[in-house]
């Protein structure tokens, strides 16, 4: 090229627009912006409906008339629709949640919107939360006691309705630690004696006078059981539905009253706080439409930790083998093809993989060997909060394998060779300044397989997660883990809350405050891992070459 | 003053590194022909010439840094000491522990300075916390480094300067007490001052090692070595006392390299 000749400039010349790359700008920031949208649309929608289901909502009180017969019906509005009927007339409906399913067989209740013929708020409409049934909508007449009854207008009647919720909350407390508590251990301790005793480990007569003493000890404990429910009778909360027909709340059946027509927006606002709180540290009821879902939360938690424990050393050694050690050829790629494609398999096909090898093959062999007292009841035999980490474990080891490969692989050849030079070992080399530097690399791969396994439902059905765990993975019965227990995720407990439920339209909030929690729990995991690697980002930088 | 150095001390063995016909292959690529060169104790020999012409690997070789590449193989022999460093009786890190290398660019660990000088006591399993503080006043002192970094020994090694950095390298490469001490271009990076640092350590380095260095500056050569060798495509073309082959080189090669006919 001359330089200066005009001809030989203009052949390179580029029209003005490409030049300066503007389509191609326009086009990667539209793609970007699109993906943005999506994410945060997703998370928004989600976000919105799964606060919206703890916000107390006001009560209308409307009187709907279908076809001459007019029917009164209390309950706030979940869902509006618009409908056109055979005859092409549109009709606005409305799904109203009215509770009071004991009653009315259904909780909610579809209604045209032209039909009704009146709507209004009173203030007394109170908002019943029970332990069975769901919740109930009534207006107030009286709470009953032993001592008497209070009329809803009478001084004190407040006072001593929230008295009695408080007392029962206690008394359901205690109730549940005799029986889970107490009684748990004592009828444990039967059982390993009637074990000891088939296998001959106790003198006949030491056991049946221990028997003894427990069977007293229990029946002693549900008495005291007992007892407490019985000072919960007689007091209950008498309530009018909107259709008039009266309905009775025995104390030991109630959880909470809010007037949600007669709250401010504070005492709205503290109340759906309150509701979260207990969202998030209760047992589910109710087939899981009602109550919290911790353990799902603590399961989801506990089991992507063990997950992570078991896939970040397995996945760190073998890169470290296939990067440093192993002769880079024909075999080591195709190992490396392997390790790829693996983390193309379907999910469910681990999930396979993993019931006929760790829970049949080595659970099994693990119960033969030293659990052979207690089969055929299975101990490891059966799918398990341990079985289903590894199988995890093992559908994201590809991600920790390539991420370490790749963080090894950034480590400048210099260091190396500097490590060598002062007269360390290749494995001196790698442990003490190869592996530091890329420490952080790894951790990416870590939280990587994180967000994947804390995701992941499908596999986990076939080896340890169930819709309802009676006691969780980690907890003060001695010896404290329970490798072998089932439990229950977060991600299943919205399948199954969804699209499993006996009443799918009560449960739909819970499965929006469900997928809500699980985004949180997983992004919650992963910045816990992301913060790690940034404290060793700073302690292991890599020098500006 | 190399001048005056140049004459080795009686004690000093006139052979010390005794290159012995060596040739060495990347794979199909022979980068080494033949060479035959001794190199003498307690002094600073230079390795000139262009770029891809050995040097390099000459260089690695006195280490056999060159061992972990693959495809590699070599002719003929090396010897430090008398002893052949293809001696199967030669333990590799045991070699490295006798022969200390730095390199063209500075390369400190993602460790404190304290940490990345006592690296090669750590790796041979000594951790007698006196002789670590003893060894890494002695080293960073020989380095020419103590009286900065006395205060911050225990900070990143990665907030020093470029300079210091490289003289944190070298410190790292003597705190072992090697006998050898290979230099690989090792002003490459750094700024005029920082050489001129650099260099004057090397005259002083070379009372108590024998330094062997690679350096594609002229002047370098010129201004801290007592030989200078000479290499062109892999062969060894002139090997004299530093002043003598700048001054009144035998080959044409060599003439035209220095004068800056080609490079």
């Amino acid at each position: 090229m001359q330089p200066g000749n005009s001809k030989s400039s203009t052949s390179f010349a580029t029209t003005g627009r490409s030049r300066k790359g503007e389509p191609l700008v326009w086009l990667t920031a539209a793609g970007l912006t699109l993906g943005v949208l999506m994410a945060l649309g997703l998370f928004l929608l989600i976000f919105i409906k799964g606060t919206a289901s703890f916000w107390p909502a006001r009560i209308d009180l409307m009187e709907v008339s279908v076809d001459g017969t007019s029917e009164m019906i209390a309950g706030y509005i979940t869902q509006e629709t618009e409908r056109r009927d055979a005859s092409g007339k549109d009709h606005e409906e409305i799904q109203v949640f009215r509770g009071n399913k004991d009653l009315n067989g259904e909780a909610f209740k579809y209604i045209d919107r032209s039909n009704i013929l009146r709507s209004t708020r009173p203030e007394s409409l109170l908002f019943v939360e029970r332990m069975e049934f769901g919740p109930a909508i009534v207006e107030p007449v009286a709470f009953e006691t032993p001592a008497g009854s209070i009329a809803v207008d009478a001084v004190g009647f407040d006072e001593s309705l929230s008295e009695a919720i408080q007392k029962s909350a206690e008394a359901r407390s205690t109730m549940l630690h005799i029986e889970r508590k107490q009684i748990g251990a004592v009828s444990r301790e039967m059982q390993a004696l009637a074990l000891a005793e088939k296998n001959l480990q106790v003198d006949p007569s030491t056991a049946t006078r221990r028997r003894a003493e427990l069977e007293k000890e229990f029946e002693r404990l549900q008495a005291k059981a007992a007892e407490i429910r019985a000072g919960l009778e007689g007091s209950k909360l008498i309530g009018m539905t909107a259709d008039g027909r009266e309905l009775e709340v025995e104390v030991d059946n109630l959880l909470g009253v809010f007037a949600s027509n007669r709250a401010s927006f504070v005492e709205r606002v503290g109340e759906m706080l309150h509701r979260m709180w207990k969202f998030l540290i209760e047992d589910p009821r109710e087939a899981n439409t009602e109550g919290g879902v911790f353990p799902a939360i603590f399961g989801t938690v506990v089991m992507t930790l063990v997950m992570s424990f078991f896939v970040t050393p397995f996945g760190v050694i073998a890169a470290i083998y296939l990067r440093e050690y192993a002769k880079q050829g024909m075999f080591v790629r195709v190992v490396r093809i392997c390790v790829n494609n693996l983390a193309g398999v379907p999910s469910i096909v681990f999930g396979v993989f993993g019931l006929a090898f760790f829970v049949y093959y080595l659970g099994g062999n693990i119960d033969r060997l030293w659990f052979s007292d207690k089969l055929p009841t299975p101990t490891y035999g059966t799918p398990g909060i341990m079985w289903a980490s590894l199988t995890l474990a093992l559908l994201t080891l590809p991600v920790v394998i390539v991420a370490t490969e790749e963080a090894l692989s950034a480590v400048p050849r210099g260091v190396r060779e500097a490590a060598l030079a002062c007269g360390a070992s290749k494995w001196q080399a790698i442990q003490r300044v190869v592996l530091p530097a890329s420490l952080p690399g790894i951790l990416t791969g870590v939280i990587l397989a994180m967000a994947r396994g804390a995701g992941e439902v499908a596999p986990l059905m076939l080896v340890g997660v169930v819709k309802l765990a009676p006691s969780l993975p980690i907890d003060d019965i001695a010896p404290f883990i329970h490798p072998e227990r089932k439990f229950m995720h977060l991600g299943f407990h919205i399948y199954d809350l969804g699209f499993q439920s006996p009443d799918a339209e009560a449960a739909k909030p819970i499965v929006y405050a469900t997928a809500l929690l699980l985004i949180v729990v997983v992004i919650a995991l992963n910045l816990a891992a992301i913060l790690v690697r940034n404290r060793l980002k700073k302690r292991f930088a890599v020098s500006s070459f | 003053m190399t001048d005056s150095d140049s004459s080795p001390a009686t004690t000093d063995r006139p052979d010390f590194i005794r290159v012995d016909d060596f040739s060495f292959h990347y794979g199909e690529k022979q980068a080494i022909f033949n060479i035959d060169m001794e190199v003498p104790e307690h002094q600073v020999t230079a390795l000139i010439g262009p770029s891809g012409c050995g040097k390099s690997t000459l260089l690695r070789n006195l280490n056999r840094m060159n061992d972990l590449i693959d495809g590699v193989r070599h002719e003929g022999d090396i010897r430090i000491g008398g002893t052949s460093l293809y001696d199967p009786s030669v333990q590799v890190i045991s070699l490295r522990k006798r022969v200390g290398m730095v390199f063209q660019k500075y390369n400190p660990f993602a460790k404190s300075i304290y940490e990345n000088v006592i690296f090669s006591l750590r790796v041979a399993g000594r951790s007698k916390k006196s002789e670590l503080n003893d060894t890494v006043e002695r080293a960073l002192t020989d380095a020419a480094l103590w009286d900065e970094v006395k205060d911050r020994l225990h900070d990143s090694a990665f907030g020093l300067s470029g300079g210091q950095q490289q003289r944190l390298c070298i410190a790292r490469a003597i705190a072992n007490q090697p006998e050898i001490l290979l230099m690989d271009e090792p002003c490459a990076a750094l700024d005029p001052l920082a050489t001129l640092k650099i260099e004057e350590l090397i005259s002083h380095l070379k009372e108590r090692y024998t330094i062997v260095i690679v350096t594609h500056n002229m002047e370098q050569a010129t201004r801290c070595s007592d030989r200078t060798a000479f290499l062109y495509m892999g062969k060894l073309i002139e090997y004299a006392p530093t002043l003598q082959l700048f001054e009144n080189p035998n080959c044409p090669e060599t003439e035209a390299y220095i004068t800056g006919r080609f490079s």
